[in-house]
């Protein structure tokens, strides 16, 4: 109903039309469907990388156990790392800002629909590709840093698994980072200007910037690393002549703007959040923007901080300790900013605003344990050990993952049409926050206490069992408050669809001035944006003594009109997903057979002739 | 900002404060072996001390940041029908810009001590001991390269020690930190490899980390023990399917004992008394002898300082220098997986599992299962544990 239906001319494929069933999810090239389906996808990863973590958790819950060997062990903390930031944190953030941005800039769909699947199913390829090693030998085993010459002459397939599997997904955020930078760029509305995007796109933006930089300095590595297990090169290989620290140093060049891949999303979620459920504007919104984009530069000159003890001597020991309590600085403003926003609003303390709130309260945690890892001298203690996985779970699960469990609450209706339960909402960022304490607060003790990282058990003579229980009992309390959204999902999903009120939240931004679930084509007219928080200003206007009234209903001019029959957009394609399917077959072929390698680039090859020469069906 | 003093928000701060408190007094525990908060040496001292100022200081941020949250979210939340419109506050350049610098500056003066600091501890004392740390794949060897440590006997070569490094209490010692493999081959064939460890004796200094080629050449630890004792360590940075278990201690000895074990270690090792079972086990590790058939790998990768037979010596650094395996000073063997010792008697059961399948006690290990015979096990065990001046 969204195309204008005329005759497919004829392409290698005829185009498929349809846009709705169930076929039509393996074809579409909008960006909510897309969205949608990064979503599922990272949330499954989730849960994977959950279970995974629960393993770790049992494991330790004793001294000496022996539920899991050391070849097991490693394997599980290797994919657990890998899946929670490579096939979850990322995708579920691609799965926001697929959806969200082209709504909230007041586009109909992203630059390049066709590369934005592309993205997508490479991403998935990709995901699956990786986790096959389970049952082919055996999961990568050395580590999500995988130091080399440990990796490089680490037995088995696991780690080529590793750097094939990165490699594939390392595409598929490359060709998503173009794409959305571009239309973040080019693709807003009239009036939008850059000083008048949501903060979240603003994050968006910084993010596909940190991708687009960082992604090929892992690429190169993951090359050499490639043909160091493969094909006997000797990059890393000290016995000839090659550096082992030259992984390390490309490693983290990209790995620690790759942590601020993961946050800043949060960062913008955060941002969106707290405004709509204080009633008032973001406090220092230009502020919080450019701390953002200062982190993302900063973000490239601190990647020594994870390698204080690997020797490079004093001098760039001083001067990376200097640049990483330097980061902490534009962080801080975030952090107070939000607590700016929060002075004086009226605050709805529904499941959204409760998962913000407490999401900035927990990264506060992670943040100053940040700080001290800046005081070199005592990072030579602090490195390695569970007081480091406990600073990063406060960042990255206090900081990203409740800030996607706010977005979920806060955006399910736009997405759904269905709200999630309030109250059993509620309930479930208590379990979490209980438990996500639990888990990870003893973790603090345990490092200072002395046990390190990635050791498979400990012996009960270290005295710090008990802490390994707490933080046991929290990890399956977290699991709890997993299985309860879960179960509230399923519960939301089976009701019919319909709100009463298609603005639930009083909301800010512009993708709140769609249907729910939008149409296909977003908006009826792109809309004309004149202010920040665009959406808001039409609701609210100031009376005389500068409080705010609402505008009478309809008094905007620009609710929904209804048809959007003339409008284009761009029709379903198979050739993204055929591409897709070479990857895989590519990466397989290099651990089994050239046969397989050239089978995968064939697919390739004719994938895109096939998308080049793919007719525009509304020409 | 005067609604900022209410009630509400300092019996909080009281109740964080105690709870923090209270982590970090539980965290201090006298009893844990590598609690980093209980330096035992200059060194850890040192490292603890610098990170007390900042933890403070970040203790306040916490209960004043994590309490304001609170406050915040309490005081202003919205209470059922009160509709109620707030201010439409966009913010306030001045106080933004003061939440930018004062961190900024409250940063800067808490890194004066620490970079000093970096730069103190990567002085080396030119009179310090030295000993070089070997990192294997997954245990520690030590060799004591000072002139004055050399052997009386053989090539008169260093003094060396696997998975326990015996020092001085009192005296600094600089430790160079050396990757070594490529001796040793496990049951299925895998090698040691050349990888990256990391020392770490957490009562006595932070990590280093032990890395192969021409950037881990300079890698070293300035420490020294305050008193005599044992200390725990282990590899801090993954080497691969042990990791955990790559385990060493340090044992700080007096003045007195200190001269005993260094005389002890410089002499050749006790030759097993004629007709003993040691003996029979002597000929078992060389393959020597009626005793020795179907034996003799384990000269192949073991060494024992001085021991010959048939003029045929143990010299093999592939795998731990077991010279001093009988002495009770030498208290663990393979990574510290297991104790050589408990109560000051051999732990038989535990080295008999070990001789009977490595790879069933430590998965993995590169020691292969070589199928001795339980009479084979009971002499070597006898031999081992006679390798003590």
């Amino acid at each position: 109903m969204a195309t204008v239906t005329v005759t497919p001319q004829r392409g290698i494929l005829r185009r498929p039309m349809a846009t709705t069933g169930f076929w039509s999810w393996f074809t579409t090239v909008d960006h909510k469907k897309i969205g949608i389906l990064y979503g599922i996808s990272s949330f499954l990863f989730f849960v994977i990388g959950g279970c995974e973590a629960l393993l770790i958790r049992s494991q330790l819950a004793k001294p000496s156990n022996t539920l899991l060997n050391a070849d097991q062990y490693n394997q599980i903390f290797t994919m657990h790392g890998l899946t929670m930031i490579f096939l979850f944190v990322m995708p579920m953030s691609a799965a926001f800002f697929n959806y969200l941005i082209p709504l909230m800039i007041g586009a109909r769909d992203v630059a390049f629909p066709r590369l934005n699947a592309l993205s997508f199913w490479v991403f998935l390829l990709g995901a699956l590709f990786l986790n096959s090693s389970w049952f082919m030998g055996g999961a990568p085993d050395g580590g999500w840093f995988a130091y080399a010459p440990n990796s490089t002459t680490d037995p088995g397939n696991g780690m080529t698994f590793y750097a094939l599997g990165l490699l594939i997904t390392g595409i598929a955020s490359t060709v998503g980072a173009i794409n959305l930078a571009i239309t973040v760029i080019n693709m807003r509305a009239p009036g939008m200007s850059l000083f008048r995007m949501p903060v979240f796109v603003w994050m968006g933006l910084v993010v596909q910037f940190l991708l687009a930089f960082s992604l090929p300095i892992i690429t190169v590595a993951l090359f050499q690393m490639l043909f160091d297990r493969r094909w006997d090169t000797a990059f890393f290989d000290p016995t000839r002549g090659g550096e082992p620290l030259l992984w390390q140093h490309m490693f983290w060049l990209f790995g620690h703007p790759e942590v601020y891949i993961l946050i800043l999303p949060a960062f913008g979620i955060f941002s969106e959040i707290l405004p709509v459920f204080a009633r008032k504007p973001l406090f220092g919104y230009q502020f919080v923007v450019f701390s953002g984009i200062a982190i993302g530069f900063i973000g490239f000159g601190v990647w020594v901080h994870h390698m204080y003890a690997a020797g490079l001597g004093p001098v760039a020991n001083t001067a990376f300790g200097i640049s990483t309590a330097i980061i902490a600085v534009p962080t801080g403003v975030k952090i107070f900013n939000w607590m700016g926003t929060l002075y004086g609003g009226d605050l709805h303390l529904e499941p959204p605003m409760l998962f913000a709130i407490g999401g900035i309260a927990m990264f506060v945690i992670g943040g100053l344990s940040g700080v001290t890892h800046s005081i070199v001298p005592s990072d030579y203690q602090q490195t390695d050990t569970y007081y480091v996985v406990a600073h990063f779970h406060y960042v990255l699960f206090g900081g990203a993952i409740f800030a996607f469990f706010g977005a979920m609450y806060y955006w399910w209706p736009k997405v759904f049409g269905r709200m999630l339960p309030n109250r059993w909402g509620k309930v479930q960022f208590w379990i979490l926050l209980i438990g996500f304490n639990l888990t990870f607060a003893p973790m603090h003790i345990l490092g200072l206490g002395g046990m390190i990282r990635r050791e498979y058990t400990y012996p009960a003579a270290l005295g710090l069992t008990v802490w390994n229980q707490i933080a046991s009992i929290g990890a399956f309390t977290i699991a709890l408050s997993v299985l309860l959204f879960i179960i509230l999902v399923v519960r939301t999903q089976l009701k019919p669809a319909g709100l009463e009120n298609e603005d639930p939240w009083d909301a800010r931004t512009l993708e709140w001035t769609t249907a729910c679930p939008p149409a296909v084509y977003n908006f009826d007219e792109i809309p004309t944006v004149h202010a920040l928080d665009d959406f808001w200003h039409r609701k609210y206007a100031e009376d005389e003594t500068g409080r705010l009234v609402r505008v009478p209903a309809g008094g905007s001019g620009e609710d929904h009109p209804g048809g959007g029959h003339a409008i284009h957009l761009p029709s379903p394609s198979f050739w993204p997903i055929v591409v897709s399917l070479g990857f895989p077959l590519l990466g397989y072929g290099v651990l089994y057979s050239w046969w397989l390698v050239a089978a995968g680039a064939l697919v390739i090859v004719i994938g895109l002739t096939g998308w080049a020469l793919e007719p525009s069906v509304a020409e | 900002m005067r609604t900022m003093r209410s009630r509400v928000p300092r019996k909080l701060l009281w109740v964080v404060g105690a709870i923090l408190l209270t982590l970090l007094l539980v965290g201090c525990g006298k009893d844990l072996p590598q609690n980093t908060f209980n330096p035992a040496g200059p060194t850890a001292q040192s490292e603890k001390d610098v990170l007390m100022v900042p933890l403070i200081i970040a203790g306040i941020v916490f209960v004043l940041v994590e309490g304001g949250i609170l406050f915040l979210a309490i005081k202003f939340r919205h209470r059922k029908g009160k509709e109620r419109m707030p201010s439409q506050l966009h913010g306030n350049t001045r106080l933004e810009l003061g939440w930018t610098v004062a961190p900024a500056v409250l940063l800067a003066v808490v890194m004066v001590p620490a970079i000093s600091l970096i730069w103190k501890l990567a002085q080396r004392p030119p009179d310090a001991m030295q000993i070089t740390v070997q990192g294997y794949q997954w245990w520690w060897g030590f060799q004591y390269t000072d002139q004055d440590m050399a052997v009386s006997y053989g090539d008169h070569g260093p003094i060396t020690t696997a998975d326990v490094m015996v020092i001085p209490a009192g005296r600094t010692i600089d430790l160079s930190l050396r990757s070594e493999g490529g001796g040793a081959h496990s049951t299925d064939g895998t090698p040691d490899h050349m990888v990256i460890h990391s020392f770490w004796a957490p009562r006595l200094f932070g990590k280093q980390d032990v890395v192969p080629g021409a950037a881990g050449e300079n890698n070293h630890i300035v420490f020294s023990a305050d008193f005599p004792g044992t200390f725990y360590g282990q590899c801090a940075e993954f080497c691969g399917l042990q990791h955990g278990m790559m385990k060493f201690r340090i044992v700080a000895l007096d003045a007195t004992d200190w001269a005993n074990w260094v005389q002890a270690r410089k002499q050749p090792a006790p030759t097993p008394a004629p007709g003993s079972d040691a003996e029979k086990g002597m000929q078992v590790f060389f393959g020597q002898g009626p005793a020795g058939e179907g034996g003799g790998q384990c000269i192949a990768c073991h060494a024992i300082g001085g021991a010959m037979l048939n003029n045929i010596t143990a010299q093999s650094t592939a795998a731990p220098n077991l010279t001093d395996f009988g002495n009770p000073t030498h208290q663990c063997f393979a990574g510290c997986d297991f104790e050589t010792f408990i109560d000051g008697n051999a732990n038989l059961p535990a080295l008999r599992a070990w001789l009977e399948d490595p790879n069933a006690v430590k998965l993995g290990a590169k020691m292969p299962d070589y199928n001795l015979s339980q009479q084979q096990i009971d002499y070597l065990m006898a031999y081992l544990y006679s390798l003590s001046n």
